[in-house]
């Protein structure tokens, strides 16, 4: 999904509001109800089991934008935790305004149903050079646009699997497992001289990567 | 033509909070203890001390740092450092030529049990945007100014990867024991935006 919450290589934004060191960390919650985030948040996902935890990164990314730009960091996670227990039928949202006193403003509604993974291809390989395919996913997707189309080497396979996040996060469990890549990217392969020079490194499942076959250039 | 600014909400954060807590305890939909037991989970046990632990031991025990680097989530799983968000554990191994930092530019993923929940800043819009795109730049405004000769690398958590960095053990420390260097080793260590210091 194509929305605000995509922010690697955003610009605009000013200095990043620290300094190494200076902050001891304690108290880990600011507000007194800042705890209640992930708390109800993991009541849904492991105590109720009506969604998954890509599901809640997906009911993050569907809040209205200028409601994105303007909310704190826990409490994105409150509104997405009540829209996915509203749209499970756990709660309503007259409860949630009745609760409130006042409208209780949920995410918006999906764009998408979701997609399955590929399936069927022969895995990729430790150095192989792989492309990240030329998609646009209007559900949830784990592929951050900077990277869409972009050629890199891949540093490690997971040893482990997890279900397709496209699919989990639409609450679809036929989400098939697949490994994950490290793929790393020069800086410069994503935006050319107007960054700095250096390497990210994107961990992608296997279902956004292709091979590059060898020898092959980059169409300039 | 609507250009109108979005409008202010009529309720706090809190207020949403509790009211969604409300709902949800009318629907005795909270079992007894457990915002309690998590809460105590996020604000004492998932805490950067145990990546500190993990790092000192790899400075002073090289069968354990090979064991950090090969397979991360054996080597912190030894501690009882896994769990929530912390379930496929690599160590990132920074030299005198390489910095490792993470991000995670889609929302905020962070190892929970061994680096403690992410702070505002590396959640903030700031960090996630601009980090991957100008790293080197970033990290001289936090207050590390790199060599040229040092090359950056980000590492976005993008999926179910959960990483910490090791950094290059400081000049300085030979003699300290593995509780003294635990103390060089912060939260800002373990993300990747500092260097551990011996002053």
């Amino acid at each position: 999904m194509d929305g605000f919450h995509d922010l690697g290589g955003f610009q605009g934004f000013g200095p990043v509001p620290h300094r190494i060191n200076s902050l001891s960390y304690q108290p880990v919650f600011k507000q007194d109800w800042e705890h209640l985030a992930y708390s109800l948040m993991f009541i849904g996902v492991d105590q109720l089991k009506k969604f998954s935890v890509d599901e809640v990164r997906h009911a993050v990314e569907r809040l209205d934008v200028r409601q994105h730009v303007g909310t704190e960091y826990y409490e994105r996670y409150v509104i997405a935790t009540a829209t996915l227990l509203v749209e499970t039928g756990v709660i309503t949202q007259a409860e949630l305004d009745e609760a409130l006193g006042s409208p209780f403003k949920l995410a918006n509604p999906a764009h998408s149903q979701g997609r399955p993974a590929i399936t069927g291809r022969a895995p990729f390989a430790v150095g192989d050079r792989v492309r990240v395919r030329d998609e646009y996913v209007a559900g949830h997707i784990r592929m951050p646009a900077y990277v869409r189309g972009k050629e890199g080497v891949i540093l490690h396979r997971t040893h482990e699997q997890w279900p397709f996040p496209d699919t989990i996060g639409h609450g679809d469990l036929s989400a098939v497992p697949q490994p994950t890549y490290h793929v790393e990217f020069k800086v410069t392969d994503l935006w050319g001289d107007a960054a700095d020079d250096g390497r990210v490194v994107v961990d992608l499942f296997e279902s956004y990567l292709d091979k590059v076959q060898g020898g092959h250039a980059v169409v300039p | 033509m609507s250009t109108s600014a979005p409008r202010a909400t009529p309720s706090t954060p809190a207020e949403r909070a509790r009211a969604l807590l409300q709902v949800m305890k009318n629907r005795a939909l909270v079992p007894d203890g457990y915002i309690e037991q998590l809460t105590q989970l996020m604000e004492h046990q998932w805490n950067p001390q145990n990546g500190a632990r993990v790092v000192a031991k790899a400075w002073t025990d090289p069968a354990f740092r090979e064991l950090l680097l090969r397979d991360g989530t054996a080597a912190c799983a030894q501690f009882g450092y896994t769990g929530p968000q912390g379930e496929y554990i690599v160590a990132l191994e920074d030299t005198p030529t390489l910095k490792n930092v993470i991000v995670c530019s889609l929302c905020s993923c962070t190892n929970w049990p061994v680096l403690g929940l992410p702070p505002e800043w590396y959640k903030g819009f700031e960090f996630r945007a601009r980090l991957v795109r100008e790293g080197r730049t970033v990290l001289r405004e936090l207050g590390t100014e790199l060599p040229a000769e040092v090359q950056v690398k980000v590492w976005d958590t993008t999926a179910e990867t959960r990483y910490l960095v090791l950094p290059v053990r400081p000049a300085g420390t030979e003699n300290w024991s593995e509780e003294e260097l635990q103390k060089c080793v912060t939260k800002d260590v373990l993300i990747g935006v500092a260097l551990p210091s011996a002053g």
